[in-house]
Formats: C-alpha cells, structure tokens, sequence
C-alpha cells in the first residue's frame, strides 16, 4: 500500500520540482548569465585594441609636414593625446558607453560614430540579404543531398559544396565580375550584364554580385550542415515510426525530420555573422560599396587609428550579441539542452 | 616433482606468428590513405607546386621584380582571346606578364613560395601553442584546465582577423609578424582538440592496463599517448595550413600583408582584380594555382581523416 502510495507521489513530486514555470526561470538565468559573460569578453576586445594601437610607433598625425610646436601640442591637446596613456583611456571607455566612438583621425569633420552610422545601412542590407540567401538555398541543397544520400545528386551537390568552401570570396568575386559584367552571359536568350561595382541607392542589380559573392561559401557550409544532420535524423527511429505509420514521406521530412535536422543552423548563426563581417571586407572593397567594411580597410591603410578602433569593437560587439541571441534561441528550440 | 615439459598446444601456431610481421597503426593509416584517390592526387599536385615553389628561380629566366616596360600588360603568345592590347611575341613569359612588364609565371611561382612558408610557420606556431596548451590543461585538469578552457572560449568570442589586421597596421606590414600573428589566431582549436584527446585517454583501460603491467610513464605516452593524440592533430594540421593561406592571402589583398616588390597569392589575384578587364590572365593564373592548392590541402585532410580515424574501420 505505501509502496503503491510512493509510486503515484514520486512523480507528482517532480512534476512539482520540473513545473512548466521551470524551464522559462532556467531560460531566464542563463540569458542574464550569457549577457553578464558577455561584458568582460567586450571589455577584454575594447582594452586589447585600445592599447594595441596605442603601442604603434609614431602618432597620428607624424606623416604630414612639420607643424610649429604650439600648434602640434593645441592639436595633441585637442585630441587628449597630451595626458597619461591610462587617463585617454578612461576618456575613451566613458565615451564609449554613450556610444561616442570618438572623432576620426583622418577625415576630419567626421566623426567615428558618424562614419559607422553612414556605412551601417550598406552592410546591413547586403549582410541580411547574403544570409536569407545561404540559409534558403544552402538548406534547400542540404535537404535534397540528404534524400539522395550517397547518389549521383547527393555526390554532385557536396562537390559543388566543396568548391564553394575551398574557393575564397576575393577570387569568386573577380571571377564573377568578369562573366557576369565584364563579358556578359548569354542566359536563355537574354543578355545578362550586371554592374560590376558602385551602389547606386541599393538597386536589385547592384546587389545581385556581391550578394551572391558573399551567400556562396555560407549556402556551402549550410548545405553540408543540414545534410549531415538531416542524414542522422532521417535514420532515426521516430523517423521510421512515422514511415510505418503511413506518413507520407514529404510530410514526414517536414514535419518531423526538419524540426531536429534544421536545429545545428541555430548554432552557426554566429559564425556565419563573423563570417559575413570578415567576407564583407572584400566584397566591399572590390565592388566599391560605401559600407562599414570599406571605411575599415581605408581606416587601417590610412592609419586612422580611431576609426580602425571605433570598428573593430562595433563589428566585435555585433558579432558576440548575435552569438548570445543564437545559444539563447538554441536552448529555447532544443529540450535536451540543459542550462548549465 | 616437475612435470616433463609438454610442448605447448599452439607452439606451432606460435613458431608461424614469429614471422608474421604485425601492421602497425601507422601502417594501417598509409594502407587506406594511399587507397583514397583523390588524397593521393592532391598529395602529387602538391608535391609538383612545392617542387615548382623551391626551384623557382631555376626554372625561369626572368627575375620576379624584373620590370620590362616594353612587354606591358602582355598575354602569352598562346593565349586564345583576339583583341588583346598587348601580346608576347615568342614562346617566353608563359604566363604573360602584369602591368609592369614583369613575367607573371615567375610571380605565381613566388607567391606560391611566401603562400607556402606562411602556411609552414603559421601553422607550426600554431601548433606550437596549441599542443602545449592543450596536453597542459589535459593532463594537470581541475581548477586549473577549467580557468584555461575558459580562456580559450573568451578568444574564440574575439573577430580574431580584425586584430591581425590591427596588428599589421600598428607594425607597418612586417611580414614576420604577420606569420606569426596568423599563428597565434589559429592555435585556439588546436589547444581544444589536445585537450580533449589528451582528457580522455588519460582515463583509458589501457593507460591503466599498461601501467599495472609496470609500463613506465615515459613508455606509456610515447606508446599509447602520442600516437592516439597525434592523429586528430595531424588531421586538423593539413585543415590549418589551408586556412593560414587563406588568411595571408586575405590581408595582402587588402594591401595589409606582403608588400612590393615581393608578392604572394593575394597580391598577385589582387593586381589582377584591377587589370582583369584587359588582362584576364593576370587575375586566372594565380586564382586558379591557390584554388588547387587549397582543394589539395582539403583532399588530403579529409583522406587523413579517413585513414586515422579510428572509428570508421
């Protein structure tokens, strides 16, 4: 009787120990835990850039004529760079935390901030368009490889894969420019010649190179992504139960396998954000696009010390929130991850 | 009383296993990579551009930096496009020359040379750091492997390119530096993958069977240790090298790594990027050369780890 007793009691107790409001307060922890984890990460990346360009020999302004004494300690004045290396960089810090990158080196009457905000809008449209590409095509590509594992098409599509990954962004990127705009393709009967650099206000044609420069190596990595992990889960034994049950099969693939298959891109958000940064670099330079990317590389050409700073903590900062938000939206998608 | 000594049921058996010559691990490991094709022929293209990378000088007339100005812009004499501006009256300069007139097959061959030697010691730094690191927090584990892990996690959050690039820009493009920045950035998974191999072989059976069986400690890792921590390494060394390239040719594109008259893979596709309107060969040569390296390397890494893992037999 009282081990009958245990046996209902047991559960109950745990069910009250397990209760639905449970798993939200444990989400809620480890978010606050992540974003608290995330501030000596960003303050490590601000400290190391800060001091990293401060050691490089020779100031700022060293390359242009000689100035008169007084007007190169106004100019150091005005700067901040006449006081103790740990009081700029306390200046720096307090200024940062109101967003304020500081005033660029080298173009003068802009500020850093400025220059950020200026370029954000470019990157931002290319970046989001390059992933919504790579996550549709790469996922699409990685499904049907899965379905046809090991055959003709699931072969051809992971060699294509492969070549995507191999292939860097500052060789697709020439090459396309040269078929697509320089020679031009001859398409089912149209004329296709796209522009080969410039942005134009963000027109369709514009964007169709660097976007599809960038998506290229990101829908390779996606395609052997979800093709390894669709492999797996259609082998797996709820898979073959909907099967036996009579599921049709592109129900089973979308209902049941895609839930499990597609949760590994959740993690690779982050990467694929770092990814796109560092890809964007090129793909802005060469197409000559007025995005955050170009400021960046003209900054380190010109030794705009500032402006170098002001974007390497925006892309860091970007890129660790982005990779808080995806382990986040990991452990809200997938129960068997606990929070520890 | 001692019993007349029997010969043993299987002395025969035994007499025969004397002669056999037993397959070793590495044995194994070569048996299947050799039988992986495309391995073997990335192996061989490797081995040509290497050979081709160190003779360089030798199989060329021309200086890199001899600058021609009456061969501008010129394609090779074969080359199958009709309206080219200029192009090389006879057999010479196979590969055409750039926009200074300087023979480009001599160029890639030396870009091919600093593409080779970053990958080298990059990669050897890398591998440096990493294995220390790792086989450390390994084996000495606890608080400490915990700290140091912790550590590894806080860099990998960091857009490592951002500070090589940095770091070029402070030190005004010193190509030493830039070997062993690119270095320092890759070691993280290195040090993750020692560590990992390292934590749990220190707790197989077979650690602990040889050292009941009075195995010294010096024995039991070079026997049992090193060559289970040695193939992921190796593996993830031949995924490195790739990379390492890659991240060299990133920043000289950019104009950040090698600097004139020196030249390497990313300066050369670079230069050829902004001549590719009237001097496509100027871009294709050196594109296509560090395509096939790094599909070589990509081969090989992925035979080895076939060849090596053991859980695949």
């Amino acid at each position: 009787m009282a081990a009958a007793l245990d046996k209902v009691g047991a559960p109950k107790g745990n069910d009250a120990g397990r209760g639905p409001r449970e798993p939200v307060v444990a989400m809620l922890s480890y978010a606050i835990r992540r974003i608290l984890g995330a501030i000596p990460t960003l303050f490590v990346i601000v400290t190391l850039a800060f001091f990293m360009m401060r050691v490089a020999p020779g100031g700022p302004f060293d390359g242009e004529r000689r100035l008169p004494p007084e007007i190169e300690k106004n100019i150091a004045a005005a700067y901040n760079l006449d006081k103790p290396l740990y009081e700029q960089y306390g200046i720096y810090l307090g200024r940062l935390l109101q967003g304020d990158f500081g005033p660029s080196f080298k173009s003068k009457d802009f500020t850093v901030t400025e220059l950020i905000a200026s370029g954000l809008p470019v990157s931002l449209r290319l970046g989001l368009s390059a992933i919504a590409a790579a996550f549709l095509i790469g996922t699409t590509l990685g499904i049907f490889a899965a379905l046809h594992q090991n055959r003709t098409a699931d072969y051809s599509a992971m060699t294509i894969a492969m070549v995507g990954i191999t292939i860097p962004t500052f060789v697709t990127a020439p090459l396309l420019t040269l078929f697509f705009g320089v020679y031009g393709v001859n398409l089912f009967g149209y004329e296709i010649s796209l522009p080969v650099g410039g942005w134009d206000g963000g027109k369709i044609e514009n964007m169709i190179l660097p976007v599809t420069v960038l998506a290229l190596p990101q829908i390779a990595i996606i395609s052997r992504l979800v093709r390894g992990s669709m492999v797996e889960v259609l082998r797996s034994n709820y898979v073959r139960t909907a099967r036996a049950k009579g599921v049709p099969s592109y129900l089973v693939v979308v209902r049941h396998a895609l839930r499990s298959g597609l949760l590994p891109l959740v993690s690779y958000l982050g990467p694929a954000i770092a990814a796109l940064a560092t890809g964007s670099l090129v793909v802005e330079q060469i197409f000559g696009l007025p995005g955050i990317g170009r400021y960046f590389i003209q900054g380190a050409l010109n030794r705009d010390y500032t402006l170098v700073l002001g974007v390497v903590i925006f892309y860091a900062s970007f890129i660790i929130v982005l990779n808080m938000v995806a382990d986040i939206l990991y452990r809200v998608l997938d129960p068997r991850v606990r929070y520890d | 009383m001692a019993a007349p000594a029997r010969p043993h049921p299987n002395a025969e058996l035994m007499e025969k296993a004397r002669d056999v010559k037993g397959r070793s691990l590495w044995d194994d490991a070569r048996r299947r990579l050799f039988r992986n094709k495309a391995a073997v022929v990335g192996m061989a293209i490797l081995a040509i551009i290497a050979t081709m990378a160190v003779l360089a000088p030798l199989l060329s007339p021309y200086a890199y930096d001899a600058i021609d100005y009456s061969l501008v812009s010129c394609s090779p004499a074969w080359w199958p496009g009709e309206d080219v501006f200029c192009r090389v009256p006879d057999g010479s300069h196979l590969f055409g020359t750039d926009s200074v007139g300087r023979d480009l097959f001599i160029r890639t061959l030396y870009g091919a040379r600093v593409s080779l030697a970053v990958g080298l010691v990059a990669t050897s730094v890398s591998l440096l750091i990493g294995v220390i690191y790792g086989a450390a927090a390994g084996f000495i584990g606890g608080r400490l492997d915990e700290v140091m892990m912790r550590f590894v996690d806080v860099l990998y959050s960091l857009p490592f390119i951002f500070f090589v690039i940095i770091l070029m820009v402070v030190f005004d493009r010193n190509f030493i530096l830039m070997f062993v920045a690119i270095g320092a950035v890759e070691w993280l998974t290195m040090a993750r993958i020692v560590r990992g191999q390292t934590l749990s072989i220190k707790q197989k059976e077979f650690i602990e069977a040889a050292r009941a069986a009075g195995v010294g400690t010096f024995s039991i890792i070079r026997r049992h240790v090193i060559p289970n921590v040695v193939g992921p390494v190796i593996i993830y060394v031949t995924l490195t090298i790739p990379a390492v390239i890659l991240a060299e040719s990133f920043l000289s594109f950019l104009g950040l790594g090698v600097q004139e008259p020196l030249t390497s893979w990313g300066v050369l596709i670079s230069e050829g990027a902004n001549e590719m309107e009237v001097a496509p060969w100027m871009l294709i040569f050196p594109a296509v050369f560090m395509a096939i390296t790094l599909f070589c390397f990509n081969f090989i890494g992925d035979g080895l780890r076939d060849a090596l893992d053991p859980k695949d037999r």
